[in-house]
């Protein structure tokens, strides 16, 4: 992977911080001088995988813009939870629209600093799964065709959770939401639909795309920097388990992200103009029921009224995207 | 915002006004545990915090805490059988954290960098004698000067160390290394009388005005057992070999020496006279696995050619042979004779069955109680004569350098509260951090760096040190194995991973605390501490 990590030094690159590492070498988050772009009393619930992934990314993004930056923002957990009237959790310059035009509005944002002579300014849209693979997808395409100075950050925790639990496009399959109910010879969402936008992303031959979780937090700081220092039109797609939406425990939300990458189920990688240039290898291969378990979306394919065949689909799932992306160190390495 | 349209602008950070603490309903809090290997430590050293020092390559500093516990970091780091590592968490990741090795390595780079102790503290003006110059006496000597008394050390035999001279061989614990570790507690102004036999302990307080006396005197006399045996046999005790070892004249003991016994001390003394160019075999009525000696030192013993008789008992020893029986193990585990005899050719018979202590200096002192050749001790080492303290070997325990050091050093702290008319108690201890409360996630995979080892020739032939060390690029990479258990280490977990920024960095040295106005209680922070220092508990309703 791109980022330099560390070999041995107790805890590596694997923790926040290190004492033993060079200040310069340790993390943004390890800092006390990040800039915290979302604040303290936002109303996520407790363990919220998207409020940590959003302040990991703009604190990253600030960071490399020399804290100018403005972040458009689509409807969804993010906004609602961050910005109730009247108080919002932001200290960045903020802008909520609509559902489906975070993307839009981020590229009117970016040709009007353009025009204003601003080149320093910096902009990013932001929205979870919802906003971005299903409603907002037609913005985002036509962001991404026009190569317009964006970097597109996506939140995915796999469904509309802050209004009830429903499917998106980004939900599993098999996996229970308000709209996929548990039911039926194969309960829960289906197989073969749903979307893979880091990957139609890349099909638009923009710069960057790349994909990270927020229990890689080296990792997904590289990535947002990176991307930063780069123009034109630039997605990351980060993976945030949702304790309330998943039946997970809300301690355990990066805990679910780390056994989502161990396990292949997603795939961290980045690519570049269209080909993927590289991929975070996983440490200790798990099988994907051992990521399942912990989750009730999944409840119902364990137990009295097992369903190991549904199991056995998912698992080669993530075997495909193992031998895809060459997740695995090679043999003998 | 007066001037602001309704509803559309908001002020930066002003979600501050939302105290989501309320909704919690399980804290978090910082706490130490203990670690397994200061838990298992005999000699009660805080491992975890001098390892800490020792990762950041400040080997002074973590000197300094080790040497707070126990001031024989040079010996430890050669003779003690590192309980810490059988109780190591990383034990269950790869390997155990290389406790011992490093503590060599401090102790080396002491003794090469001329390292001393700090100054003791003000003088108490109290007299306290040690009897005995071994480990016990030794570290109850130095805590004792730490804390101000004066010390004097009478030492029966010729040289300090007690059976760390006479009892381990060189090849374990070459001798420079131990004067070097002597002298310094000798620097501190302790007092040491050698060739100095104390004849009957309350005489010589009195005569010498001491106000209290700790005896360590160690069990020196090799236990007998009856085998029959002809006039020419040739039956000698290990204690007697070992010792012999140090003096001018070796021990003449043939070619063929019989070794009976599964100790430690057996295999020691096999040990050395295969070094003096015999051929020992070891005698020992049990099984391999039910011998008491450590595993590792049988290997070792087994590598250089020394030859082991398991199931055997000698039954009957003349000039030039003895006739020993196999045994069998009954259910019980319990060896039981099977009518078998077998002629080995010995010159000599070393009995190492066990050591008995020279009670000699206890007559006539009121209050005592000894019970199948030990002195009995109260929690607080002492005997049941106040004033007088009794550790090491003589007292009931295991019998290592390492459960003597603790000894002194329990003996000292009690000794000390005595003499003040005071009770010593030990702070409480922390709750253990086993390995569940570890995230090993967090910890960078690396298997423990073996330590070198004299070729098999040279172990066969000569008193080298059969061990190496560690130089200071392994050592440094050994102690950064260390998990830090249960004990804050400063990697930002907790800081970087809570979701509501509720968690406040104090900077180097002084940790975090938790801003509970914020925190919502999710315990993401304690999953993800990679040692067990975040603990959740129910919030008071």
């Amino acid at each position: 992977m791109g980022f330099q990590a560390v070999k041995f030094y107790q805890t590596g690159t694997f923790t926040v911080g290190n004492r033993l590492l060079a200040p310069d070498e340790r993390s943004l988050q390890s800092v006390e001088t990040r800039s915290n772009s979302i604040n303290s009393g936002h109303r996520a619930c407790q363990g919220c995988g998207e409020a940590l992934g959003a302040r990991y990314a703009i604190d990253a993004a600030m960071a490399e813009s020399n804290n100018q930056l403005i972040a458009a923002n689509a409807t969804g957990c993010l906004e609602v939870f961050s910005t109730p009237y009247p108080e919002s959790s932001w200290q960045v310059p903020w802008i909520h629209s609509l559902f489906g035009n975070a993307a839009a509005v981020a590229t009117g944002i970016a040709a009007a600093m353009k025009v204003k002579g601003r080149p320093e300014v910096r902009v990013v849209a932001q929205g979870g799964d919802g906003g971005t693979t299903d409603i907002g997808f037609g913005c985002l395409s036509g962001m991404f065709e026009r190569n317009d100075d964006v970097l597109y950050i996506c939140y995915d925790n796999e469904g509309y959770m802050n209004t009830g639990v429903q499917r998106s496009s980004a939900t599993p399959p098999a996996a229970r939401t308000a709209t996929t109910m548990p039911v039926g010879p194969e309960p829960g969402n289906v197989f073969g639909q749903g979307k893979n936008v880091p990957e139609i992303a890349m099909a638009h031959g923009i710069p960057y795309v790349a994909t990270a979780t927020v229990a890689d937090l080296r990792d997904l700081e590289y990535k947002v920097r990176k991307a930063m220092k780069m123009h034109g039109a630039r997605y990351i797609h980060i993976f945030v388990p949702c304790p309330l939406g998943w039946g997970t425990a809300s301690h355990d939300t990066i805990r679910m992200a780390r056994m989502a990458k161990e396990s292949g189920t997603f795939p961290v990688f980045e690519a570049e103009y269209g080909e993927v240039t590289g991929v975070l290898k996983i440490r200790h291969k798990i099988p994907v029921e051992e990521y399942m378990k912990p989750q009730r979306r999944f409840a119902h394919l364990f137990g009295k009224n097992a369903h190991p065949e549904t199991v056995a689909r998912i698992q080669a799932i993530a075997d495909r995207n193992i031998r895809k992306y060459g997740l695995l160190e090679d043999e003998g390495n | 915002m007066p001037n602001k349209p309704f509803a559309i602008t908001l002020k930066p950070g002003t979600s501050l006004a939302n105290l989501t603490g309320t909704w919690r309903t399980t804290r978090p809090v910082y706490l130490d545990r203990l670690p397994p290997c200061n838990n298992a430590c005999p000699a009660g050293e805080n491992i975890q915090g001098w390892l800490f020092h020792a990762e950041s390559g400040d080997y002074e500093q973590a000197w300094r805490v080790l040497v707070q516990d126990n001031p024989l970091p040079a010996v430890m780091g050669r003779v003690c059988y590192h309980p810490c590592e059988g109780a190591c968490n990383r034990g269950q990741l790869d390997s155990p954290v290389g406790i011992n090795s490093v503590e060599r390595f401090l102790g080396d780079e002491a003794i090469k960098l001329g390292w001393k102790f700090n100054a003791p503290a003000t003088a108490s003006g109290k007299k306290v004698l040690v009897v005995g110059a071994g480990p016990s006496g030794l570290s109850a000597a130095y805590h004792l000067a730490r804390m101000g008394h004066q010390v004097e050390i009478h030492e029966a035999g010729p040289l300090a160390g007690g059976m760390m001279r006479f009892g381990i061989p060189k090849y374990r614990l070459p001798r420079e290394v131990l004067d070097a570790e002597v002298q310094r507690i000798l620097d501190m102004g302790v007092t040491l009388k050698l060739n100095t036999k104390v004849e009957n302990i309350a005489l010589s307080m009195k005569q010498h005005g001491f106000d209290a006396a700790f005896l360590a005197v160690g069990a020196h006399i090799g236990k007998r057992t009856f085998i029959p045996s002809g006039d020419a046999a040739h039956i000698i005790d290990a204690v007697s070999v070992l010792r012999s070892m140090e003096g001018e004249d070796k021990p003449m003991l043939g070619r063929k020496v019989i070794v009976y016994g599964g100790g430690n001390t057996a295999i020691d003394v096999a040990r050395s006279v295969k070094r003096m160019g015999a051929e020992p075999i070891v005698v020992y009525r049990r099984t391999r696995d039910k011998a008491p000696a450590h595993d590792f030192e049988i290997e070792e013993a087994l590598q250089e050619g020394v030859m082991i008789k398991w199931l055997s008992t000698i039954k009957q020893a003349d000039a030039g042979a003895i006739t020993v029986e196999k045994m069998a193990l009954d259910d019980k585990g319990y060896p039981q004779p099977t009518g078998e005899f077998e002629t080995l050719e010995a010159d000599s018979v070393v009995l190492a069955l066990g050591q008995d202590v020279d009670l000699s200096l206890l007559e006539g002192v009121s209050g005592l109680e000894i019970v199948d050749g030990t002195v009995q001790v109260s929690p607080n080492m002492m005997t049941g004569h106040p004033g007088i303290f009794a550790g090491g070997d003589m007292v009931p325990s295991e019998r290592t350098v390492t459960v003597a050091v603790g000894h002194g050093k329990k003996a000292a702290l009690n000794i000390n509260a005595w003499l003040n008319d005071a009770t010593y108690e030990p702070a409480p201890k922390h709750e253990l951090a086993g390995f569940d409360k570890i995230n090993p996630w967090y910890y960078s995979d690396a298997d423990k760096t073996v330590r070198p080892m004299l070729d098999i020739i040279r172990r066969q032939t000569s008193f080298d040190e059969v061990q190496g060390g560690l130089d200071e690029t392994n050592a440094l990479f050994e102690a950064r194995r260390c998990l830090s258990c249960g004990n804050c280490f400063e990697c930002d977990n907790c800081y970087g991973v809570c979701p509501d920024n509720a968690v406040i960095k104090l900077g180097p040295g002084k940790r975090f605390k938790f801003n509970y106005d914020y925190c919502k209680g999710c315990g993401m922070c304690a999953t993800e501490c990679p040692c067990g220092a975040i603990k959740m508990v129910p919030e008071e309703t």
